[in-house]
């Protein structure tokens, strides 16, 4: 490696606010590392703790340490024999099938939003940004007033899988995205189709869609945490253990008689890889995602 | 051929689709072929007939049925719910009774209420500001190419790819409130403690703030590594040729572009802390004498454990009405600055 020229030098300085990139003496060095282990041990520590003791015999049945202490699949016996894995396929159901529903239904609408001019547009738009405003969780107790019985249907959907996946369809943030990004499309993409003799469905299918395949990954995989995340709207639907999702069957298994915590670490290392390697794999989406819900606003 | 609507059958994908079709592109009056261009945007509307131009119009609502369908289902009928539930006294099987604004008056009024609002409004002030402040500091830090600082951030970006349940449960094991517990162990090493954390009426609220930051920073740290990158590099330039310190660069170039950016992530971290529920649940569930109780967990125990769904929906009307203000006031007040 050449050494950096002075002119270099000076503009790394201005990429950043503060200049620590091009700061290269033994002090400063010694003060980054210190820093950059001092925010990693902060933030993802906490999460290898957990790693740890998902996998450890613990001492103590109260307390976890960042030390391993012998290594031991005994936490997911344990946990299997809870239940856990019942609750984690639980989990993959609700979240496979609310994401698939989440993202076609946001495809739908948005194609009619972007694509087409039509009276009441301007009105769906509204509604869908106003529902933005209203978040799942306040709305909790009355959605299970009305789950409990549909209006005009008069089915009870608690404690059924479409009442844990069904309300999940219904996300403004994805119709949002997705809208402003098929408006992008070119006009005459979608023309040349239709000299060709394309319908609509084959338009919407083989020409729009293929054209918004970033913004699907950013629905999808903002869509999948999203639905990994929820607590509350599992908690008011599952009433029975049947129907529990992971996250919420956690307070369930907080001691255990012969592994003390580690089946409640077990089980919460389940609970938090599949949003966790989610992230990790798609993470450019997600970061573009983020930009979108924070300036797209 | 009945298939005028635009929702026509697939044809076959060789060029001479139309043509196979039975219906050869006639050009009309020297404006370009469009055999298949029934394009609203170009096609005159007169020469729709009238029943094709209605089926024309139903594409976009068919289209937006699915979620038109569930929007209302689970998004408007809730809400409607919500409003008409808060006026009555709601007893299953023995009928609603119409109480009027009995309900709003006990939210407003009962001290259970009042001390829940207040210690949300505190929770949510107190997350949003440090989430900000400790994800600035964080962004400016971790700000850069380097590799190992694309490291740095990913790890520290777990907490908020993590679900909440979890991070509560991790917390409550570190909260744990005697020598052993990791918090407490770490303070011992200083000299420190040992601290009851959840367990005491004057720290629960406070260690359920210290959650919310933890995972609210890394958030606000991407939104302000988006701001920082949007920075005009030429700026930063020209101030080093004027002469400017670090400090003024900062305080005149970098803070300036990044306002929007605080605006909207002090309303993110707003509304995150208004609605905050699951971290509160699993970590004190309002505990100890109420000390932590927030909206939305009493909203929870009175609609969900204790039937009282009146309440419960008046509860959550104020909540909804104070997110809408919070939102539209915050957005009003942006749009007047962006054109200012």
């Amino acid at each position: 490696m050449t050494r950096p020229t002075t002119r270099t030098r000076q503009n790394e300085n201005l990429q950043t606010v503060l200049g620590l990139q091009s700061q290269r003496g033994p002090v400063a060095l010694l003060l980054k590392a210190v820093l950059y282990t001092a925010i990693t041990v902060v933030f993802a520590g906490p999460l290898l703790a957990l790693l740890v003791g998902a996998f450890s015999r613990l001492p103590n049945p109260t307390t976890f340490s960042i030390w391993p202490d012998g290594f031991t699949l005994d936490n997911f016996d344990v946990a299997g024999r809870r239940g856990v894995y019942g609750y984690l396929l639980n989990s993959f159901i609700v979240v496979g099938c609310g994401l698939l529903l989440q993202m076609v239904v946001s495809v739908f609408a948005s194609y009619a939003l972007a694509r087409k001019r039509f009276r009441g547009a301007a009105l769906v738009m509204l509604v869908v940004l106003a529902s933005m405003m209203l978040p799942d969780e306040v709305m909790a107790i009355p959605l299970s007033v009305v789950l409990s019985d549909l209006p005009g249907l008069h089915i009870n959907l608690i404690n059924t899988y479409a009442g844990l996946i069904l309300p999940l369809g219904a996300w403004g943030f994805s119709i949002i995205v997705m809208t402003q990004f098929m408006r992008e499309v070119p006009l005459s993409l979608e023309e040349a189709a239709r000299i060709d003799g394309a319908g609509e469905l084959r338009i919407f299918w083989s020409v729009i869609l293929p054209a918004c395949r970033p913004a699907l990954g950013v629905i999808g995989v903002f869509g999948f945490t999203m639905i990994w995340d929820q607590y509350l709207l599992p908690l008011i639907v599952a009433r029975e253990p049947s129907h529990f999702t992971l996250p919420i069957a956690l307070w369930t298994l907080r001691a255990d008689d012969q592994v003390g915590i580690g089946v409640l670490l077990a089980a919460a290392l389940l609970a938090l890889l599949p949003s966790v390697i989610a992230f990790l794999l798609f993470q450019r989406q997600f970061t573009r995602g983020l930009s979108v819900e924070a300036i797209g606003r | 051929m009945t298939n005028l609507t635009g929702r026509r059958p697939v044809p076959p994908a060789s060029p001479h689709g139309a043509h196979a079709r039975g219906r050869p592109p006639e050009p009309r009056r020297g404006v370009p072929t469009r055999a298949g261009g029934y394009d609203r945007l170009d096609r005159p509307r007169r020469r729709v007939p009238r029943s094709r131009f209605r089926r024309r119009a139903l594409i976009p609502w068919l289209f937006l049925a699915p979620a038109l369908l569930l929007f209302v289902y689970f998004k408007l009928l809730p809400l409607l719910q919500a409003i008409k539930m808060s006026f009555y006294d709601v007893r299953p099987y023995k009928g609603d009774l119409y109480v009027g604004l009995a309900n709003y008056l006990a939210v407003t009024t009962e001290p259970l209420f009042t001390k829940a609002i207040w210690q949300t409004v505190i929770l949510a002030i107190g997350t949003t500001g440090g989430s900000i402040l400790l994800g600035f500091l964080l962004a400016i830090l971790v700000e850069g190419q380097a590799r190992h600082l694309w490291l740095i951030r990913t790890a520290a970006f777990l907490p908020v790819v993590t679900t909440m349940a979890v991070v509560a449960e991790v917390w409550r094991i570190m909260y744990y409130p005697d020598r052993s517990g990791l918090l407490n162990t770490l303070l011992g090493w200083i000299g420190l403690g040992p601290e009851p954390f959840l367990v005491s009426e004057h720290q629960a609220l406070a260690s359920v703030m210290l959650v919310g930051i933890w995972r609210g920073a890394p958030y606000d740290m991407m939104i302000f590594l988006a701001g920082l990158a949007s920075v005009d590099r030429n700026l930063y330039e020209a101030a080093a040729v004027d002469g400017a310190t670090r400090w003024h660069r900062f305080r005149h170039v970098t803070l300036p572009a990044l306002r929007p950016v605080i605006t909207i992530l002090c309303l993110l971290a707003a509304l995150r802390g208004l609605r905050s529920f699951t971290e509160v649940f699993l970590l004190t569930n309002g505990a100890p004498n109420g000390s932590s109780e927030v909206i939305m967990t009493l909203i929870y125990k009175l609609g969900s454990e204790q039937g009282q769904l009146g309440v419960a929906a008046a509860g959550s009307m104020v909540l909804f009405l104070a997110i809408a203000t919070v939102t539209l006031t915050v957005n009003a007040w942006r749009r007047r600055v962006a054109t200012r």
